[in-house]
């Protein structure tokens, strides 16, 4: 396989504004008493480490929702921009949400069985970015596959591997 | 290390130094994102120079068999490009025979096969192993393996804010007695330079045997295994040039004697019988299986390639060439060195700004230049600094200051992404 060639544009997309800012000034990051769904996300081979914290009502409507941890921009800014994403949604969107976005950004989002493949992502796609990093993708799904874990009560950190 | 670096000027007034080495490695000779590649990556893995893939590509193609086994021609070619190997390496660390030379998977196997072999059967609970907070997992995890196995006690020596390991403190440690004292050469994270020397006669007179992580030195310096009087020596053939897969123990003749194999198999017997098997001599008693004979072949074609630059050459010039290195990242406003031991060799991490180790090794990747970043498999040195990581530029004997020039530029890309 063909390493890809990055241009000054694929640099600029990877780290666009908007992920710039959520990276500087992460939106909900904290720990959220009284969460009732918690779980951690661990990239080994990065050190990043989040752990992501959903209040979930009987309903399954996603009520609130924050994060700490540490990590790189592109780590930091996906779980920063998912809690303004989930918030509000049920955990059953959110995963079709974690569905497509892992699948669109490594690269397998032409596979027409997949749930929902319509979704529209919003301004998740400024995460599209990572598609031109592989090394990167793991950064950008980590704080989603912990939610993915927290909502299935797994007792094991999410990790990407 | 002083006697080594005589000709530092000399070799630093033209700049060119061992510049030549560079056409040496194929794999330099590419671009990386439309940037000539500048791999500063090299106590990860070294790039091999042509040498070693044409010696490796001609024992597959023409000599290949299995060792020790046969009385073809191809069998006999085999053995004797592999036990030719372990003469060049016996010569190249100066062993005192090749007995003493056992191939091994790398540093990795090499460790473990002395935790298992050398330190197992002696342990009782209470007894204590000494590490230093430096260290490589691979120096950490094969101890703490040995230690839930016995119930011995696994003791760190400090290190202090540059990196350095808190001798006095080592030595009193050794005073209060160790079955072992596993050490680095040079720090593969902080690139710290221990006083080998000092640390393996002191040891010695408080009766511990010391057994040396020389991954990170091999590559870098001349290495005399009977001079240093370290017991054990464990390196890695693809820090050095050479393929991976392939690595060295080096044991004291009377040690490895007396140590009971490490794994089972064929070629470390002399005679098996259901009532009994005789294990074969040294050093095939711990290499159990079919070896990897072309890793040995490549192993020893890259000992060749170090003996003809020379290794006092290698040393003083990555000297000067750490020290330019260390100078010009360090005056990047918003650059702190991490590891700044007065005794260093071959490597320099750091931390840009707020910027993730990561997002920096992403961006100047994007410019052709490969460092490594994270935790470099040192996770104890990152919470001794409070930090997740570092990103790392390692030099080997074919950087050049366009390279340090390069990375350079790199950052300041860097920095201007992320808005500092």
């Amino acid at each position: 396989m063909n390493s890809p060639m990055h241009s000054q544009d694929d640099l600029r997309d990877l780290y666009r504004e908007l992920i710039l800012d959520h990276a500087r000034s992460p939106r909900h990051f904290g720990k959220l008493e009284g969460a009732t769904h918690s779980a951690e996300g661990i990239n080994p081979l990065c050190g990043d480490k989040l752990k992501m914290y959903f209040s979930i009502d009987d309903g399954g409507t996603i009520k609130d929702a924050k994060f700490e941890g540490s990590g790189c921009a592109i780590s930091v800014a996906s779980a920063s921009l998912l809690t303004d994403t989930v918030i509000g949604m049920t955990s059953d969107v959110a995963l079709d949400f974690f569905a497509v976005l892992v699948a669109r950004l490594s690269g397998r989002s032409d596979n027409a069985e997949m749930p929902a493949a319509d979704v529209d992502l919003g301004k998740l796609t400024a995460l599209e970015g990572v598609k031109e990093f592989p090394s990167r993708v793991k950064c950008a799904t980590l704080a989603w596959h912990a939610l993915n874990s927290a909502i299935h009560r797994e007792a094991e950190p999410a990790t990407t591997e | 290390m002083s006697k080594q670096i005589n000709n530092v000027t000399e070799l630093a007034a033209s700049n060119t130094g061992l510049d030549k080495c560079r056409h040496d490695f194929p794999a330099l000779a590419q671009s990386i994102n439309e940037h000539p590649l500048v791999y500063l990556d090299s106590a990860a893995s070294a790039q091999q120079p042509q040498s070693v893939i044409d010696k490796v590509a001609a024992y597959q193609r023409h000599d290949h068999a299995n060792v020790h086994r046969g009385v073809h021609t191809l069998s006999v070619r085999a053995t004797e490009a592999y036990e030719g190997a372990r003469d060049m390496v016996q010569k190249f660390i100066n062993a005192g025979s090749r007995s003493e030379v056992v191939y091994t998977s790398g540093t990795t196997e090499s460790i473990n096969l002395v935790a298992q072999s050398f330190c197992r059967p002696k342990l009782s609970p209470g007894d204590r192993i000494l590490i230093t907070h430096l260290e490589h997992h691979s120096n950490i995890v094969p101890w703490q393996l040995v230690c839930e196995q016995t119930g011995a006690e696994l003791v760190v020596a400090p290190i202090n804010e540059a990196g350095e390991v808190d001798i006095e403190t080592l030595f009193k440690q050794l005073e209060s007695g160790a079955k072992m004292l596993a050490i680095a050469h040079v720090s593969n994270a902080l690139g710290t330079l221990i006083p080998l020397r000092q640390v393996i006669e002191k040891a010695h007179s408080c009766n511990v045997p010391v057994l040396v992580d020389g991954a990170q030195a091999v590559p870098h310096m001349p290495v005399d295994v009977q001079h240093l009087d370290c017991d054990f020596f464990a390196f890695s053939g693809h820090k050095m040039f050479g393929p991976t897969g392939i690595g060295v123990l080096y044991g004291k003749e009377k040690l490895l004697d007396a140590m009971p194999p490490y794994k089972g198999g064929g070629d470390m017997i002399l005679e098996v019988h259901f009532t009994g098997t005789t294990y074969n001599d040294l050093p095939y008693k711990f290499e159990a299986g079919t070896p990897n004979i072309s890793g040995a072949v490549g192993l020893g074609a890259a000992v060749d390639y170090l003996q003809a630059v020379g290794m006092d050459a290698v040393s003083c010039y990555e000297h000067e060439l750490l020290q330019y290195m260390t100078k010009e990242i360090g005056k990047i406003d918003g650059l702190r060195l991490i590891g700044t031991a007065a005794d260093k060799a071959s490597v320099q991490s750091f931390l840009l700004d707020d910027i993730h180790p990561h997002d920096i090794g992403t961006i100047l990747d994007h410019e052709g230049v490969a460092i490594r970043t994270g935790h470099h498999c040192a996770m104890p040195v990152m919470d001794y600094y409070g930090i997740s990581g570092t990103a790392r530029a390692s030099l080997a004997l074919y950087n050049n200051r366009d390279d340090v020039d390069r990375l350079v530029s790199a950052l300041a890309t860097a920095k201007e992404i992320f808005g500092k």
